[in-house]
């Protein structure tokens, strides 16, 4: 078996007197798009934030790439896209681009080539030189999105990454997903759309600071003998109180 | 690199917002425009002063005192009313052989305004009281030399100096630095150049990385493998660009609208207000992190930036307490106001302030490293 991309293990995080993570256990292998779903506050952001370094867990490991984060240099290998939109809004389109292709340090020749596909990937290329305040709330997630794949990096980590995208566009942009995957990248996606769920190849059910439930989602639906993921969130929900 | 990237990008964000940027620039402009009209205005005071009973000799002479002018009153009662209805600013009151002075004391400056005149006019009528004396003297000595033997007049003629004819010694002005027109304004000056070099670089600065962190934008770039000193130095970098054209911008319309003179370098009144813009951005960021709002942002003006004016040498230092005396150290610009002075008003060179400078950039380096280490509260590493 390959080595795991992001692998967490009992991974605990406090914020002041609250413990957020109590046992996380995570992996992420190559070719795999890892689904995390949980209710909100369950700390799905934290589990994010650990695993890119922004956090330190208070207990546990996480490692990426076989290193133990917080890794600066790590992080040009990883595409990280929020939950908030996080662009300048006085800036275009193309110049918010070009801004975060630098800070990630994509080489100068290829900075253009990058941008161009990923604006493909969002159909934002029409639109790439007004200025991102005049954009729709649909297109400033897409642009969002699409810094998130600047540069091709081995690993994806999106937080709700479709919120706000029209159905058609949200099909375009988990068959790009099914595509970065079939390149041989992983993607660590958090989603409140539990068909979204059925689409990825491992679901992680958090609840209650643990990861409760680690599988495919045709796994899962046996399990837990339901028709759909969201069954099987309900019901797991339900077991917990 | 990256540093350079951030660096354009802060500005290209600052370059369209134009109403900042008209904040930045002819915000100063107006205030110090304002401040010159004011305080040139009232420079000169002129106060009006009753007399009840004052000889003539004593209210001509206080009458040729330079703005004042002088009102006769034949009692108190009529006086006081004057005064009541605001016609004149003090009453002068003679009995037997004193005064009584009373004064509407509502502008102390002419309380004292008044104070000055009296007393030279009193002077100015002994003197002439002297001399009418000293003439009469004189008579009577040459009627008695008359009287005396002719050899007895030679004699006392070869003896005594010749008599200087008494004359007013003539007064002239000589000004170090600028004319009979400098005022407070012109003190003031340095010290609220470096001000809104200050506060504007501190509140927008400060905004700015408020803003980057309130909208995610800073962690969205935190999660890249830049450095956490590049984005500072970005910033820095940026913001001195922006402070250099502020400077350059404030010292000519000092120089050309306002018509103050600058005796030393110019530019180096532009590097000392370099260094304190970059200090204040640095000051600026590192206040941005205790802040979740701009409002909270702005609620350090009073607390942190308005204090800095008192102890910054607008008002003169050396009559205050010293344990205020002490406080100025820790004010940045109490530092560049000084050098400011020193080379604006006595063209002394930038390498004669090497301590002030100095401690400018003792403050740069510590905030900066306050900052480079504050922004692991959002990355770790």
């Amino acid at each position: 078996m390959a080595d795991a991309i992001i692998d967490l293990k009992h991974l605990v995080k406090r914020f002041g007197k609250q413990t957020v993570l109590k046992d996380v256990n995570l992996a992420v292998m190559p070719k795999q798009i890892v689904g995390l779903i949980g209710p909100s506050g369950a700390g799905k952001s934290t589990v994010i934030k650990t695993a890119l370094g922004m956090e330190v867990a208070d207990g546990g490991s996480a490692t990426v790439f076989g290193q133990v984060m917080p890794n600066r240099k790590l992080l040009s290998r990883i595409g990280y896209m929020a939950q908030t939109d996080a662009l300048y809004d006085s800036l275009s389109g193309r110049e918010n681009l070009k801004f975060f292709a630098q800070m990630k340090g994509i080489k100068k020749s290829e900075i253009k080539i990058s941008i161009d596909h990923v604006a493909k990937v969002v159909d934002l290329q029409d639109d790439l030189d007004k200025r991102v305040s005049g954009y729709s709330g649909g297109m400033m997630r897409r642009l969002s999105l699409s810094i998130a794949l600047l540069g091709n990096p081995e690993l994806l980590v999106l937080d709700e990454p479709t919120v706000g995208i029209d159905p058609a566009l949200r099909r375009q942009i988990w068959r790009e997903l099914g595509s970065i995957r079939d390149e041989g990248r992983s993607i660590l996606i958090t989603t409140h759309v539990m068909d979204e769920a059925e689409l990825t190849d491992k679901v992680a059910l958090l609840l209650g600071g643990k990861v409760i439930a680690f599988d495919e989602p045709v796994v899962l639906k046996t399990q837990y003998r339901v028709d759909s993921i969201e069954d099987v969130f309900l019901k797991a929900e339900g077991e917990l109180q | 690199m990256r540093t350079f990237a951030i660096m354009k990008r802060v500005l290209t964000e600052m370059i369209r917002d134009k109403r900042s940027l008209a904040l930045m620039f002819l915000a100063p402009i107006l205030v110090l425009w304002l401040m010159s009209v004011i305080f040139t205005a009232n420079s000169t005071t002129n106060v009006e002063v009753g007399t009840v009973g004052v000889t003539s000799s004593v209210s001509t002479n206080l009458d040729q005192v330079k703005h004042v002018t002088v009102h006769h009153y034949t009692n108190e009662a009529n006086a006081k009313k004057a005064m009541k209805d605001d016609k004149i600013d003090a009453i002068i009151h003679k009995t037997d052989n004193d005064y009584s002075l009373t004064y509407a004391n509502t502008d102390s400056s002419k309380t004292s305004a008044v104070k000055m005149a009296f007393k030279s006019a009193l002077t100015q009528t002994n003197i002439d009281q002297m001399k009418s004396q000293l003439g009469v003297a004189q008579k009577t000595i040459g009627k008695l030399q008359a009287t005396l033997p002719v050899q007895a007049q030679r004699q006392l003629q070869s003896q005594m100096p010749t008599q200087k004819k008494a004359t007013t010694p003539q007064i002239t002005n000589h000004y170090v630095y600028g004319d009979s027109s400098t005022g407070f304004f012109d003190k003031m000056l340095p010290v609220l150049m470096g001000f809104f070099v200050f506060f504007f670089v501190f509140l927008i600065s400060g905004m700015a990385l408020l803003k980057e962190r309130t909208s995610g934008t800073l962690s969205r770039l935190l999660a890249t493998s830049v450095r956490r000193s590049e984005i500072v130095f970005g910033y820095m970098a940026s913001y001195g660009i922006l402070a250099i054209f502020q400077t350059i911008l404030i010292v000519m319309a000092t120089i050309w609208l306002l018509g103050v003179e600058v005796v030393g370098s110019v530019i180096s009144i532009i590097v000392i207000n370099l260094i304190l813009a970059l200090v204040a951005l640095a000051f600026g960021i590192l206040l941005s992190t205790f802040a979740n709002s701009e409002f909270q942002m702005m609620q350090f003006i009073p607390i942190l930036i308005i204090p800095q004016i008192f102890f910054s040498g607008i008002i003169p230092m050396d009559s205050m307490a010293s344990w205020i005396q002490d406080i100025s150290y820790i004010i940045p610009i109490k530092y560049s106001g000084d050098a400011v002075t020193g080379i604006m008003m006595q063209g002394k060179s930038l390498f004669s302030f090497g301590l002030d400078i100095g401690v400018l950039l003792i403050f740069l380096v510590v905030l900066t490293f306050l900052n480079v280490r504050g922004l692991k509260r959002y990355r770790k590493v």
